[in-house]
């Protein structure tokens, strides 16, 4: 007898990452501009509180939502970063990273047959996240000439007008773009014009290298049809610690909660601990992460264009998204320069539209494997010219 | 302050080259070389060294952490005392501490008799010099704010999303 997987998961086809990571895995001197974590281990003042609350026996189930302390060190947290007022009561939901947050916000907010608008290139998870939910994907691609920023035009070309719920992550998961308030406002008008409901991934806020980041929701009459995701897996370099949130009207919370309630019942209790003392004490911490990302940013860039592969600036998160030269696919790239030089990168289209012809190179990495990398990929660009 | 985060660099790795630090700082090759110039002319960077960890050498190298009270008379200061020391070639790093006791000295040598004699025939027969006790390092596990040993394991995955 065979089990009968159901329609929704045989319509996902397995992930494009996968088959790279195979390959990686063969050998053993590789160097991986793959890997979409931060390098940096959690903050020590974190994982000794969680280390703390474990030797308290801390490790029962907290409130659904969250524990309320670090529910409302949440709240001070994006009131004071990034000027989002959400009430700890009613408005943040604790989950098991942003992952389970973006999954109860497709199933809390599409039906089947509900259109989500996704920019793309973007972070994988969003697709599958839709079809297990019953919904239809629309992507919407972005372009190298729009420094691949959502624009009205792109939503309009698309047939966003008619979607249920706009997908967007800025800064964005594989390009390193970024999208400033002005950039913003009108993607904002057009999600009030035809009634989206917006899902904003902003996981990497704090990775933003230039000027501040500005999250949707805190634009005109975007609150009430926002969703906003982030958690401690990249500015806090706690990705095994499985912990986000999302912030959001306190219905829509309330609708996620219900499903989280029976699903998750709660998130990772000692991760919770960590967070909260992430969030009180580490900012230093987080500082310093950044401006490491920084260096390393400004270094990529450059090294890319010296070695004559064009390459947008990248602003934000810890990727940046460099073209192939001619006469390659991403797909061929990425499989030469990780057969031939031993140097792991993501081919940008497993990303979705937008991405074909790129690649995701993750600089989440020590300088000096980046600098052995890039002299790598240098040396497989010279020996294909 | 540009120079203090060409510092920051040097110290993280001496061997960035220019051109490396001008890619990750917003100066360029000649900005950065005339700050390295300017830093070394000005006695800030006072030379560039290799961090070793010895315990991965076959070749013995013996390190002793040697503590030194003295005392002092009206021609003789501390100056005059770590003058006359820090001469030696065995003494690596010298500093005047507070504490229980007045100097803080790195002696190295090839051997523990060699390290030994050099205390007891160089430093100790020196008049001001009233008490030395001498630690011998048995295993380093941090030098120069690098961590030796085999640290390194990075267990993520090569690919992820
Ligand atoms: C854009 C984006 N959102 C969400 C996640 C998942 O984050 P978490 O570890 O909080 O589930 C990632 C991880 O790569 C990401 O890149």
């Amino acid at each position: 007898m065979t089990i009968e997987l159901s329609d929704r998961v045989r319509a996902v086809p397995p992930s494009g990452i996968r088959r790279f990571f195979e390959i990686a895995e063969e050998r053993d001197d590789v160097i991986s501009l793959g890997v979409g974590e931060p390098d940096f281990s959690t903050p020590w003042a974190a994982r000794d509180a969680a280390i703390t609350s474990l030797e308290q026996g801390k490790t029962s189930y907290t409130a659904n939502r969250g524990k309320r302390e670090l529910r409302e060190s949440i709240a001070d947290y994006v009131a004071d970063r990034f000027d989002l007022g959400y009430n700890p009561g009613e408005e943040i939901i604790v989950t098991a990273g942003a992952s389970e947050a973006v999954d109860l916000a497709f199933r809390a907010f599409v039906d089947p047959g509900d259109t989500v608008a996704i920019a793309q290139p973007s972070y994988i998870s969003y697709e599958p996240g839709v079809i297990f939910a019953g919904g239809e994907v629309l992507p919407v691609p972005t372009r190298k000439e729009d420094e691949f920023r959502l624009t009205v035009e792109g939503l309009e070309a698309a047939g966003a007008a008619d979607a249920d719920v706009l997908v967007v992550c800025y800064p964005n998961n594989p390009t390193g773009a970024i999208m400033r308030e002005a950039d913003l406002e009108p993607i904002a008008e057009f999600a009030r014009e035809h009634d989206l409901t917006v899902f904003s991934d902003e996981i990497y806020a704090e990775l933003t290298y230039e000027g501040e980041h500005t999250s949707i929701a805190t634009l005109e009459g975007m609150r009430e049809r926002t969703i906003v995701f982030n958690g401690f897996s990249k500015a806090h370099a706690m990705t095994g610690l499985r912990l986000g949130y999302a912030l959001g009207p306190a219905d829509a919370i309330g609708a996620m909660n219900k499903i989280h309630q029976y699903t998750m019942l709660s998130a990772p209790t000692t991760a919770q601990h960590a967070a909260i003392e992430a969030l009180d004490s580490c900012e230093n911490d987080v500082r310093e992460m950044v401006d490491q990302y920084d260096r390393r940013r400004q270094f990529v860039l450059s090294r890319f264009r010296e070695i004559g592969l064009d390459v947008f600036e990248a602003k934000g998160a810890f990727y940046c998204f460099p073209e192939v030269p001619d006469g390659f696919t991403a797909e061929e790239f990425a499989e030469g320069v990780l057969r031939e030089q031993g140097v792991a990168v993501v081919p940008g289209d497993v990303f979705g539209d937008g991405g074909e012809g790129h690649l995701r190179i993750s600089y989440a990495t020590g300088l000096e494997d980046l600098r052995e990398a890039l002299a790598r990929i240098e040396a497989f660009v010279a020996d294909h010219g | 302050m540009s120079e203090r985060e060409v510092l920051e660099l040097l110290r993280e790795n001496a061997r960035y080259s220019a051109a490396d630090i001008a890619r990750m700082t917003d100066l360029d090759d000649g900005e950065v070389e005339a700050a390295i110039e300017e830093l070394e002319a000005a006695g800030v960077v006072r030379g560039y060294q290799a961090v070793v960890d010895w315990d991965k050498l076959e070749d013995e190298r013996v390190r002793a952490e040697v503590e030194l009270n003295v005392t002092l008379d009206r021609e003789t200061g501390y100056d005059d005392i770590a003058e006359r020391l820090a001469r030696f070639p065995q003494v690596k790093a010298l500093r005047l501490v507070s504490g229980d006791y007045d100097f803080d000295m790195e002696v190295e040598g090839d051997s523990i008799r060699e390290v030994s004699q050099f205390i007891s025939e160089k430093v100790a027969p020196v008049p001001e010099i009233t008490q030395t006790v001498t630690h011998y390092v048995m295993t380093s596990y941090k030098e120069n704010g690098i961590e030796l040993g085999d640290g390194e394991d990075d267990d993520r995955l090569s690919v992820s999303p």
